[in-house]
């Protein structure tokens, strides 16, 4: 990454960089730090003494029921949204290919907007739609005698939880898949169509295969996107409720440090957390380069 | 396409008819929502015709906020989204662009290290490291301020690693005429490379603006003064746990408000955006 040809002062590129490699270890590295620090000592959340305990936080972590089911649901969690978010976008991407010439611009504006929409609002706006007293929908359904009320059953948060999650998620998978269907080269389809390929079969053998590097990396990122970024929605509509029905890890992590002050057990939390991102970003890198096509 | 086959395309409108709708649902409830009474929304549900209300729910929210468990205007709030999302989108820009320069154009000592630094960070995402990061803030007395909202999200491992690709394709002929024509690292800075990047700025820009107007972990914990809180933490202390006693029209208004200024940027700079995320995260 050197260029040929630079300028020879010392002084002024570390000037230039010290203000981001300082935010870089006060906000990151400092407190990464502390997190694995603490994650290793018990604290008391008043008097601030504290004992080393070693993995204790983790074990005590691991053999907690509450614990394993939060880490079980986070995956099928992550799962779901990943799956929906990615087959929908696909679907709408290759539709708008199909349509590309006539009103492609009008699809695309229509369906990337969401991009813009704060997950918490994605939540609360579907809240709106699912409200079992004041949702459009969910009044209705109500009304049908289909015993809806996610506010009391906690496999209709958790599949609310998804929908609205995945939902903000399509125009984000969108931009991508439609900007991977448009570098696929055009004399390779009229090629195939020339050879007898019907559309399905040019999708399946030509299409699916050149955007399977796009497509693993935006599993990545909607997996990460799931774990994380999905706190708004889970925050701002269940609160992890019904009784811990939508509770995932990272929201575990908020409510066990920040409401229940547990800051061993909640540091601990935080570094099972940083081991999963810091796994994800490697495979990301590791496979996106090699360009994951068959 | 190749060949035309009718029913391919019909079929291909359908779906992203179906798709749109599904897409614009919730926006379009929240919309109509927001034109009804609380008393008519408590009484039947939302209903997907316009009511009259508009004007006072719109004008409540503005100036007074909903009477919930927090009341703030959302002026004040929108007040508070704004600066912060423009001193994020601005403070990245400008840190990425001068750590790239510096990692780029010139013989920066342990520059390999100083890059690395920068790029690891998109491993700790606030979530990893909640309360740590909290106290730092507090600490340094940060808390209720637009500094502490702001600062700690500044720094951008994926503007630098976009500022340093783009420099690396500009030709070597470009800093060698610089240098003959006596260009220093300043004015080369200033009056050719800022030039050239300015795509490159614009699309980094509304990642970055939307990124910061939608924050919400963040908020959430360093704001405990109902005056310092980003309107989007803000609907959420509007609606008290009871439900029955949530202001909903002024609610929704309220939703309203919270999206339009990002929406409103991503489809006025959509041209830039589209190619600066795929550039960027690729």
């Amino acid at each position: 990454m050197q260029r040929r040809v630079v300028y020879s002062s010392r002084l002024l590129p570390l000037l230039f960089v010290a203000p981001q490699v300082a935010i870089c270890l006060i906000f990151f590295y400092w407190p990464a730090a502390q997190a694995v620090k603490q994650s290793l000592y018990l604290e008391d959340p008043f008097g601030g003494i504290s004992d080393f305990v070693g993995f204790e936080n983790f074990q005590t972590l691991f053999s907690q029921r509450e614990y394993l089911d939060s880490f079980v649901r986070s995956m099928i969690y992550g799962t779901l949204v990943s799956v929906i978010a990615l087959s929908v976008a696909l679907l709408l991407a290759v539709a708008t290919m199909r349509v590309a010439r006539t009103s492609g611009r009008i699809y695309q504006t229509l369906i990337l907007w969401p991009y813009a929409v704060a997950p918490a609002i994605a939540g609360v706006m579907w809240m709106y739609v699912f409200h079992p007293s004041i949702g459009i929908l969910g009044k209705q359904m109500v009304l049908n005698g289909w015993g809806w009320n996610y506010i009391l059953k906690g496999d209709q948060a958790f599949g609310l939880m998804v929908f609205a999650a995945a939902w903000k998620q399509i125009s984000y998978n969108f931009i991508f898949f439609l900007a991977g269907l448009q570098a696929i080269p055009k004399s390779l389809i009229e090629a195939a169509a020339i050879d007898g390929a019907g559309p399905f079969k040019r999708f399946r053998d030509i299409v699916f295969p050149l955007l399977s590097p796009t497509g693993f990396f935006l599993l990545i990122v909607n997996i990460v996107y799931a774990f994380f970024e999905t706190f708004g929605v889970i925050h701002a509509v269940t609160r992890g409720g019904p009784a811990k029905s939508t509770e995932i890890l990272v929201y575990k992590v908020y409510h066990d440090g920040v409401v229940g002050l547990d800051i061993g057990g909640s540091a601990a939390q935080s570094v099972v957390l940083m081991v999963l991102v810091i796994g994800l970003t490697i495979v990301q890198f590791k496979y996106v380069e090699r360009k994951v096509h068959y | 396409m190749v060949e035309n086959r009718r029913w391919l395309t019909v079929l291909a409108h359908a779906v992203l008819w179906l798709g749109v709708l599904i897409i614009i649902f919730p926006v379009l409830v929240t919309l109509m929502a927001s034109t009804q009474s609380t008393q008519q929304i408590m009484v039947g549900a939302i209903s997907l015709i316009p009511g009259s209300e508009a004007g006072h729910n719109y004008w409540t929210a503005l100036t007074q906020g909903a009477t919930g468990t927090s009341n703030n205007a959302a002026w004040k709030m929108m007040l508070n989204s704004g600066v912060v999302a423009m001193l994020i989108a601005c403070g990245k820009i400008i840190l990425s662009l001068l750590a790239a320069y510096a990692i780029i154009f010139f013989a920066l000592p342990l520059r390999m290290l100083w890059f690395w630094l920068i790029f690891l960070t998109l491993m700790l995402p606030v979530e990893v490291r909640i309360l740590p990061t909290y106290k730092v803030i507090s600490d340094l007395a940060l808390l209720d301020t637009y500094t502490g909202l702001s600062l700690p999200l500044i720094a951008s491992a994926t503007g630098t690693l976009l500022f340093r690709q783009f420099f690396m394709t500009l030709p070597n002929e470009l800093v060698e005429a610089a240098k003959i024509d006596g260009a220093g690292p300043f004015r080369f800075f200033k009056d050719v490379v800022i030039p050239l990047s300015k795509t490159n700025i614009a699309a980094l820009f509304v990642i970055q603006f939307i990124y910061g107007w939608n924050q919400y972990l963040w908020p959430l914990l360093i704001t405990t003064k109902g005056e310092m809180e980003t309107i989007v933490i803000g609907i959420r202390k509007m609606m008290a746990d009871n439900d029955s006693i949530t202001d909903w029209g002024v609610v929704m208004a309220t939703t309203m408000l919270a999206m339009i200024p990002p929406v409103l940027v991503v489809i006025f700079m959509q041209r830039w955006f589209v190619k600066g995320l795929v550039d960027n995260e690729k």
